[in-house]
C-alpha cells in the first residue's frame, strides 16, 4: 500500500471529513484519513437523536444522518479512508511527519505525510477524575458509554437511573432511557446551573418530570455487587452538605455525564503543547499547533457543543493546511489573543494583523444583559448585546480583518450598568 | 470426580496461590477453593504492589523473619512465572532531627531483620536519587531490596503454574463447614453443596479465616479489616518517583506512600483504618484528603487532578497483629491466617513454612520429576510503543495478527493479550483489567469495555448481558428491561 | 392564563411568557425570534417531539438500526412509538430515508432509517 500522503487526517468523525472535504476542495488530492472503527462518522453514530444540522444545512438531522452527508462526500471525491486503525505515534522528521498506524488488516505501518491533521475527538471525564467517593460495584458508566451500549449495541444499561452531572449526553440519555421505558430518577448537578442547553433540559427532562437536583453532588455510592443507592449531598459554596441535611436514592445504574476532554494524548506524542484551559492544542490563527505542519480541528481542539460548529472549523483547517501544502506560509505580525471579562478560553492563542481570523470563546458563567466587546489596544473591533450568555454556549465570531497597528485582541463581556 | 485431596486450600489470594504453587511441586492431590469468580478478588486484588525489604518490622516476629525470607525469593520466581518485578529500592524520607533518628531505629531493625546493603543518605544525596521529593528532606534511609510487583499477576501466574501442575481449582465456592471426616481426613463443604476431603486444610480465607477457623472449630482468633484507601495517578506524571517513598512512620501507622508501579503510573496511599464491616470497601472524602495531604509532604508536584482511579482494600488484622501460621487443634487444619502487610513479600516464605509444617505433620511430599517451573506470561506491547519501538510491535504481529487490534489505546492492550487471557480462564472485566491492563488507563475504559466484553463474548460464547465486571450479581447491562429488544 | 416555557427551537433556550385562553394564544414575551412564538403555540395547544429509536436490523454490520419519526409527532405518543419501534426487525441493506413503519399509529408520519447499512 501507498505510504506517502500530502495530509493524514487522524479521526473520521464530523472533524476529520470536514477537514478533507475542504483540503480537496482546495487542491490537495493526496489525502489518506485513518479511523480506529469500523466505520466512519465518528461519535456521531451514536448520538441517535435529531438535532444536528441546523446551521450546516437549514433542517434538524439526527447524528447518523449528519455524518452520512459527508461520508457520501468524501466516497464520491474519492478520498481514501482506512478504518479499524490507530495512530500510535508522530514522529516529525526534517520534511514530513512519519505516522505509526497500527491497522487490523494491514498491521504495523509507518505512514509519512507532509501534514498532519489531528481530529481524534475527545472522551468522557470519567468517575476517577472527580474521585466521587464511596464502593466501585457494577452498574456505574459513563453516559457516551451507556449510550453507545444503548445505540449501537441494543443493550440498555439498566432499569432505575440516577445521572451524575448535566451535560448534554446526560439529558439526551435520559430521555432515550424514559422512552424506553427506564425509570430516570434524578439528575444531580453540582453547578447552580445546568452543564446543558436549555432546550435539552426541557425535552429531556421537563417532559419526563425527572428532578434536576442543582447545586448538589453525590457524596457516596453503596452497593457490593450491583450500584443500589447513591447518597446525595446538597452542596453550599461547594462544600457538601452534613450528612443529615443529605439523602439517599435507590439506583441500579449511575451515568455519569461529567463534561468531556480533548483526546490529545497523540498530540503531546507529538511534541505539540497544550493550553490548560481547553486541553486542546494552542493554535495559530490557521489551526496549526506549535509543531509545524500538524493541525487540529473539532472536539480535539476545543469541547463544542454543535456539529456544525465542528465541521465549520474543520473546513477552515482544511483551507488553511491546503494553503500550507502549497507554500504560502509567510506570515505577517503576529499578536495574541486574550481572554477578558467573564471569558473562560480564546481560540486561536494569536492572530495575523491584517488578515481575517475566526475567535471561539466560552463565558465563565451564565450572566444577563452583558455586551460583548472585541477590541485591540487602540480600537473597538465589534461591540454587540448579549441578552444571557452560558458557559455552554460556545461563541464563534469571524473578524474580517484585524487592524495593522493592533498590539494585541481582547475579548470581553461587559456588564451593562459599567 | 473425584472428591478426595492430599491438601485443601480455602482462599485465593496470593498466600493460598502461593501454598498451591509450592505444594504442586509433590505428587499429592491439592485442590483450592475460592469464594469469589476469580483467584485474587479479595485483598490480594488492592495490594500496593510492594516487596517490602523487612525493616518495618519488630525483630523476632514471624513477619520479620518471613518478610525478608520471602523478599529474596522474588527474583527467581518473576523468571520462572514471568510476572513484572522490579527492584527499585526504597526511600524512607525523614524531614526533621527527630525523623533522623527514628531512622536509625529502623535501620537497626532492619540490621536485625538481615535486611541486606541499607544506608543512610544526605539530603543531596537523597535527591539526587528522587528530585521531585521535598526539598525540605533532611535525609533518607536507603534499602536496595526493596521491589515493586504487579499483585494481581502474581497471583495469577502461581495459579496457573499450580494448574498446569495438576491443582483443582474451584471458583466461586465459598467454604461454610470444616468438619472431621471418615479417619483422619478433613471435610470440606462449600455454600452451594460441593463436598471435598483432604488429608489437610490451609485456611488461607484471609478477611474470612476466622469464620473458617471457627467453622472447623478452632476459632480462637478474630480477623479485624484495616481499611487501605489507594488513589492512581495518571500516566503522565509515571516520572514523579523512581523508588517506593515511605514517610518515617507514627506509632499508629507505617504512614502513606508514593508508589511506583511496575506499569508505570503512581499510585498514593493506602491509609489504615480500622473498619467495622467486611464488605466495607468504598473510598471516602476524608481518605482522599488525608492521603494527598501527606503525600504532598513528601512529593510536592502530586496533584488530586491528575487521580484517575481509587480503590480501598481490607487488610485482615488478626488479634495479637502478626501472622497466625501453624497447626491447630484440629489434626489436619492449619492456619495461614491474619496476613497483612507484608504479607504479599512473605507469601514465598509463608509456603514453605506451610511446606515444612505438612512434612512434619506426616505428609509424603515426593517431588515430580515432570513438574514444569516455567509460566509463559502474556506478550504485551504497551512498552514497546512507549519506547518508540515499533519492530517489537511487528513482530508481535507475526506472530499473532491479533496484536494489529488496539482494544484499549490508553493503555496500549490490544485483541492478542485480551483473548489470551479470556483462555488462561478470566472470563470477567475486573479480571480482564487486573490481567491486561485494559480498562486502567486514563479514560477507565469508556471507549473498551464494550470491546472488552465483544472479546469475552467471542472467546466463551457467554452473552453480553451475562458478562460481568466481577462475578454473577455485577453483570455491566442489566436485563431483562421493561420491554425486550431480543424478541 | 399565563404558562413560563422554554423554547426548544434552538440553543438559546429563550424563557418564553405565555398568555393564553382556552384556544388561542394572546401574548408571548421573552422570544428573541418569530419561531419563539410558533413555538408557545404548539406546546400549548399541541405539543409534539421528532422521536428518535433504534429498530433490529439482521445480515448488517450492526445490530441495531436507527431511526426516526419523519416529523414531530404529538409528545405523548412517543413512548407508544418507541414500543412499537422495539418490535420490528428489518433485513439490510436499508438505506437512510427507507420507511421502517408507515404511518406509525395512525399518526400520518412515517417512521423512517437514520442511517445505511449495507449487507454483511
Amino acid at each position: 500500500m501507498k505510504l506517502n500522503f500530502d495530509a493524514l487526517i487522524i479521526g473520521a468523525g464530523p472533524a476529520g471529513l470536514g477537514a478533507a472535504l475542504s483540503l480537496k476542495e482546495n487542491g490537495i488530492d493526496d489525502i489518506l484519513i485513518v479511523d480506529r472503527e469500523d466505520s466512519p462518522g465518528g461519535i456521531l453514530l451514536q448520538c441517535i437523536h435529531n438535532g444536528f444540522g441546523l446551521h450546516r444545512f437549514k433542517e434538524e438531522l439526527t447524528g447518523p444522518e449528519y455524518a452520512e452527508r459527508d461520508i457520501n462526500l468524501v466516497r464520491e471525491r474519492n478520498i481514501d479512508i482506512l478504518l479499524n486503525t490507530c495512530a500510535l505515534d508522530i514522529i516529525s522528521e526534517e520534511n514530513h511527519k512519519t505516522v505509526v498506524l497500527l491497522s487490523e488488516d494491514k498491521g504495523l505501518l509507518r505512514a509519512k505525510a507532509k501534514v498532519v491533521i489531528l481530529a481524534m475527538g475527545c472522551r468522557e471525564r470519567n468517575r476517577g477524575n472527580i474521585a466521587i467517593p464511596g464502593a466501585r460495584p457494577a452498574g456505574i458508566l459513563t453516559a457516551g458509554f451507556a449510550q453507545k451500549m444503548m445505540n449501537m449495541l441494543g443493550h440498555p444499561p439498566g432499569n432505575e437511573i440516577v445521572i451524575l452531572g448535566s451535560g448534554d449526553i446526560g439529558l439526551i440519555m435520559a430521555r432515550r432511557l424514559s422512552w424506553e421505558g427506564a425509570r430516570v430518577k434524578a439528575v444531580i448537578e453540582a453547578q447552580a446551573y445546568p452543564g446543558g442547553l436549555n432546550r435539552n433540559i426541557v425535552q429531556c427532562l421537563h417532559d419526563f418530570d425527572i428532578p434536576l437536583y442543582l447545586s448538589h453532588t453525590i457524596s457516596n455510592i453503596l452497593g457490593a455487587k450491583r450500584i443500589e443507592s447513591v447518597e446525595v449531598a446538597p452542596l453550599d459554596h461547594g462544600v457538601p452538605a452534613k450528612p443529615e441535611g443529605r439523602f439517599s436514592l435507590a439506583c441500579d445504574t449511575l451515568l455519569l455525564s461529567v463534561g468531556l476532554i480533548p483526546e490529545n494524548e497523540l498530540s503531546l506524542k507529538a511534541g505539540v503543547i497544550l493550553d490548560p484551559a481547553t486541553r486542546g492544542a494552542v493554535v495559530d490563527a490557521n489551526l496549526m499547533t506549535s509543531v509545524e505542519g500538524i493541525f487540529a480541528c473539532g472536539n480535539v481542539l476545543q469541547v463544542h457543543d454543535l456539529a456544525d460548529n465542528v465541521s465549520e472549523e474543520a473546513a477552515c483547517c482544511g483551507k488553511s493546511a491546503a494553503r500550507y501544502l502549497v507554500g504560502e506560509r509567510v506570515k505577517k505580525r503576529e499578536i495574541p489573543l486574550k481572554t477578558g471579562n467573564l471569558v473562560r478560553y480564546v481560540l486561536p492563542a494569536c492572530a495575523e494583523v491584517g488578515k481575517e481570523v475566526i475567535v471561539s470563546f466560552r463565558p465563565i458563567s451564565p450572566a444577563q444583559n452583558v455586551t460583548l466587546v472585541i477590541k485591540t489596544d487602540t480600537e473597538e473591533l465589534l461591540r454587540k448585546k448579549e441578552r444571557k450568555i452560558f458557559p455552554s454556549i460556545m461563541h464563534r465570531i469571524n473578524l474580517k480583518q484585524i487592524p495593522e497597528n493592533a498590539a494585541y485582541l481582547e475579548v470581553s463581556f461587559v456588564s451593562e450598568e459599567k | 470426580m473425584n472428591n478426595e485431596y492430599d491438601v485443601l486450600i480455602i482462599g485465593g489470594g496470593v498466600i493460598g496461590a502461593a501454598v498451591a504453587r509450592e505444594l504442586s511441586h509433590y505428587k499429592i492431590r491439592i485442590a483450592l477453593l475460592e469464594k469469589e469468580f476469580d483467584v485474587s478478588f479479595g485483598t490480594s486484588k488492592s495490594n500496593s504492589g510492594i516487596v517490602h525489604a523487612g525493616f518495618h518490622s519488630m525483630p523476632g516476629t514471624l513477619q520479620a523473619e518471613l518478610c525478608v525470607e520471602g523478599n529474596r525469593a522474588f527474583d527467581r520466581l518473576s523468571e520462572e512465572l514471568e510476572f513484572p518485578f522490579e527492584r527499585r529500592g526504597s526511600l524512607m524520607a525523614a524531614f526533621s532531627e527527630e525523623e533522623i533518628q527514628i531512622l536509625h531505629m529502623y535501620y537497626e531493625r532492619g540490621r536485625k531483620n538481615n535486611v541486606p546493603y541499607m544506608e543512610f543518605l544526605s539530603q543531596d544525596k537523597t535527591l539526587e536519587m528522587e528530585p521531585n521529593l521535598n526539598p525540605d528532606v533532611l535525609g533518607s534511609l536507603f534499602a536496595p531490596s526493596t521491589g515493586i510487583v504487579c499483585p494481581y499477576e502474581f497471583c495469577y501466574a502461581l495459579v496457573e503454574d499450580a494448574l498446569q501442575n495438576g491443582l483443582d481449582l474451584f471458583t466461586q465456592e465459598k467454604v461454610v463447614g470444616v468438619r472431621r471426616g471418615s479417619a483422619r481426613s478433613v471435610e470440606v463443604e462449600t455454600e452451594k453443596g460441593l463436598r471435598l476431603s483432604g488429608w489437610f486444610v490451609i485456611n488461607a480465607a484471609g478477611l474470612y479465616a476466622d469464620e473458617v477457623a471457627k467453622a472447623a472449630g478452632v476459632g480462637d482468633f478474630e480477623i479485624t479489616p484495616r481499611k487501605g484507601e489507594e488513589y492512581l495517578l495518571d500516566r503522565r506524571v509515571s516520572n514523579l518517583v523512581r523508588r517506593v517513598i515511605y514517610p518515617v512512620p507514627t506509632p499508629t501507622s507505617k504512614g502513606l506512600l508514593v508508589i511506583p508501579t511496575v506499569d508505570g503510573p503512581v499510585m498514593v496511599g493506602p491509609s489504615a483504618v480500622d473498619v467495622e464491616s467486611k464488605t466495607d470497601l468504598g473510598t471516602t472524602s476524608q481518605g482522599l484528603k488525608m492521603i494527598f495531604e501527606h503525600a504532598q509532604k513528601m512529593v510536592p508536584s502530586i496533584r488530586t487532578s491528575d487521580i484517575i482511579t481509587s480503590f480501598a482494600g481490607l487488610r485482615p488484622v488478626a488479634t495479637g497483629d502478626d501472622f497466625i501460621i501453624g497447626p491447630t487443634k484440629m489434626k489436619g487444619f492449619i492456619n495461614a491466617a491474619g496476613i497483612q502487610s507484608p504479607g504479599l513479600t512473605s507469601a514465598p516464605a509463608i509456603a514453605e513454612t506451610i511446606r515444612g509444617i505438612l512434612l512434619k505433620e506426616g505428609l509424603k511430599l515426593e517431588i515430580k520429576p515432570d513438574f514444569i517451573a516455567r509460566r509463559r506470561g502474556i506478550l504485551h506491547i504497551r512498552k514497546a510503543v512507549e519506547d518508540r519501538d515499533f519492530d517489537k510491535v511487528e513482530d508481535a504481529i507475526h506472530i499473532d495478527s491479533g496484536y494489529a487490534k488496539l482494544v484499549c489505546r490508553c493503555e496500549n492492550v490490544t485483541e492478542a493479550e485480551i483473548s489470551e487471557a479470556v483462555k488462561r480462564g478470566h472470563t470477567s472485566m475486573d479480571a480482564i483489567k487486573f490481567m491486561t491492563r485494559a480498562g486502567t488507563g486514563r479514560c477507565q475504559g469508556g471507549f473498551c469495555s464494550s470491546r472488552v466484553m465483544k472479546i469475552i463474548e467471542k472467546e466463551t460464547g457467554t452473552p453480553l448481558e451475562k458478562i460481568s465486571k466481577k462475578g454473577p450479581g455485577s453483570e455491566i447491562l442489566l436485563l431483562p428491561f421493561a420491554k425486550g429488544k431480543q424478541d | 392564563m399565563k404558562k413560563e416555557l422554554i423554547c426548544i427551537n434552538c440553543p438559546m433556550g429563550c424563557s418564553l411568557e405565555v398568555t393564553y385562553d382556552a384556544e388561542k394564544i394572546i401574548e408571548v414575551k421573552g422570544n428573541d425570534c418569530a419561531r419563539g412564538k410558533d413555538y408557545a403555540a404548539k406546546e400549548i395547544f399541541h405539543p409534539e417531539r421528532i422521536v428518535t429509536t433504534t429498530v433490529c436490523v439482521k445480515g448488517a454490520p450492526i445490530v441495531v438500526l436507527p431511526v426516526k419519526t419523519e416529523k414531530s409527532v404529538p409528545k405523548g405518543l412517543a413512548f407508544k412509538i418507541v414500543q412499537a419501534a422495539s418490535k420490528i426487525t428489518v433485513n439490510a441493506p436499508v438505506k437512510a430515508g427507507d420507511v421502517i413503519i408507515r404511518n406509525v399509529l395512525g399518526t400520518g408520519v412515517n417512521l423512517i432509517a437514520s442511517r445505511t447499512v449495507e449487507r454483511d
